[in-house]
């Protein structure tokens, strides 16, 4: 009897108003923690457990979950029609990981001209100290900064980021893209406005626009990593 | 030991041949042992342009397939003692030599020449490989029109992948008045774009159709305006600092009245 009474610790059911917390011992075995929800979910006779539809968050603590291990847990919460599973949460993640993290963070600085058929593709924020000509090609996983003149294409944000900024000197790209959105030049540039532009994506419209860069800490304040 | 120089340009009918044929003939005008290779293998024109074509007995790919002597496909100018072609194959196709062969062959030409001019075919496949092979120095030609500016942009990219100095421009047959009432890229311009020394501008001259349909290069001529420029880009190219040539025209006397009128 002891020994079930303990077991009933490797996981604890939390109700918030947002819905359910299911906090998970991060120190036994993951067998038995499968094992021990299966119970308390079958078992159970909570009305929490089979009333209206409930959101589910699951916390893993300082346990790292395989990505098999995460399906096996979703199976078993699917037992359960009215658990639907918001997010599984863990406190540690891989070296792979935190690595893929560090790169997405990181500012690349690039001196060169990027010529008609070449192609610059980063991860993390681009910052180009040069030219990107016709025909070339610019791409990052974040911003993009160029100090020079954008005559080619720049796509940032490419793993999908629509928050992200192409800025360049002298704007006059023949086609920006943002995350998944296109915006192509037009036909032709006043001679005038050499002022440094940046594109984003406007909220309202879910468009690409171009503004004067004095403008980007109202657009992005986010941008600014001095607080 | 002397130096190679590939002539390059990415679209065809820019003048590379031309440029090939006038720096050859400006060197060698200038007392350099010059040897000019054709490396447009299945369209070569550079001897027809020098006004060779009937000599022809070897050639490049001969010389590669160990079927001649180097020296038994070298063909001797009509005019100068020093200046010698080294023509294409025509009933070949590019890939009927590598890279390495063209190397090998360039090599032994520097030992011998104090320039080997490389006539590179238009293109980024293997017949600009080939050209480039062997070459320790290479000059980008172009025109002023967009079309051909992006491809020498391309090429400048290729070649500074390569082992070998950053590249030099020739921006060929600029129309001066057209660049001057903005119809036509003008030379600044240009050079900011592809961002390389400027080597020399040649005006577009109709000199250099004649002296071409006759197979005289028109580097020979005295006076035209094209000549002078592709001299002065041969003493460039030996070392000399030479101004850029003025492109105005000589105004006439009406027109300097004109001027001082403020007609104009």
């Amino acid at each position: 009897m002891a020994m079930v009474q303990k077991l009933q610790h490797n996981v604890t059911i939390k109700g918030t108003k947002d819905g359910l917390v299911l906090l998970l011992d991060d120190k036994c075995s993951f067998d038995l923690l499968v094992e021990e929800l299966n119970d308390k979910l079958t078992a159970g006779s909570s009305q929490m457990l089979s009333g209206p539809v409930i959101s589910v968050k699951v916390k893993a603590g300082n346990r790292y979950l395989t990505a098999e291990q995460e399906e096996k847990l979703i199976e078993v919460l699917k037992q359960k029609e009215n658990l639907i599973l918001d997010h599984i949460e863990s406190d540690v993640i891989t070296k792979a990981e935190a690595e893929e993290m560090r790169k997405d963070a990181q500012v690349v600085t690039v001196s060169k001209v990027v010529r008609s058929g070449q192609v610059l593709d980063i991860q993390g924020d681009l910052l180009l100290v040069g030219d990107v000509n016709p025909g070339a090609t610019v791409m990052a996983t974040g911003n993009i900064y160029i100090l020079g003149s954008l005559k080619g294409i720049a796509h940032c944000g490419t793993k999908g980021n629509e928050e992200a900024i192409i800025a360049a000197s002298v704007m006059k790209p023949s086609q920006l893209r943002i995350a998944h959105h296109i915006n192509r030049a037009p036909d032709s540039y006043p001679e005038l406005g050499n002022e440094m532009e940046f594109a984003y994506i406007s909220n309202e419209e879910k468009q690409i626009r171009i503004d004067r860069i004095s403008a980007v800490h109202r657009l992005r304040p986010k941008l600014n990593s001095l607080l | 030991m002397g130096e190679a120089i590939v002539i390059t340009s990415g679209k065809g009918g820019v003048g590379k041949t031309t440029t090939s044929a006038n720096l050859g003939t400006a060197l060698a005008l200038s007392g350099k042992k010059v040897c000019l290779v054709d490396t447009d293998i299945g369209l070569r024109n550079l001897d027809v342009l020098m006004g060779l074509e009937n000599r022809i007995i070897y050639d490049l790919v001969d010389v590669a397939e160990e079927r001649c002597k180097l020296k038994q496909a070298l063909i001797k100018d009509k005019r100068f003692e020093c200046l010698y072609l080294l023509p294409a194959a025509q009933t070949k196709d590019k890939s009927s030599i590598t890279p390495e062969q063209v190397k090998t062959i360039v090599q032994e030409l520097k030992q011998d020449y104090d320039y080997v001019i490389i006539d590179c075919p238009a293109g980024i496949e293997q017949g600009f490989k080939n050209a480039i092979a062997g070459a320790d120095k290479s000059i980008v030609v172009t025109n002023p029109e967009t079309a051909s500016m992006r491809d020498a942009d391309r090429i400048i990219g290729l070649l500074e992948q390569e082992d070998m100095e950053p590249p030099k421009l020739i921006v060929n047959r600029l129309r001066n008045h057209l660049a001057k009432n903005g119809d036509m890229l003008d030379v600044d311009e240009i050079v900011s774009v592809l961002s390389i020394e400027l080597l020399g501008v040649v005006i577009d001259d109709e000199n250099v159709i004649k002296a071409a349909n006759k197979g005289e290069p028109v580097a020979l001529q005295p006076d035209s305006k094209a000549s002078i420029a592709y001299r002065n880009i041969a003493r460039r190219i030996l070392g000399e600092s030479v101004p850029l040539l003025s492109l105005e025209e000589e105004k006439g006397f009406f027109g300097k009245i004109k001027t001082l009128l403020g007609m104009k």
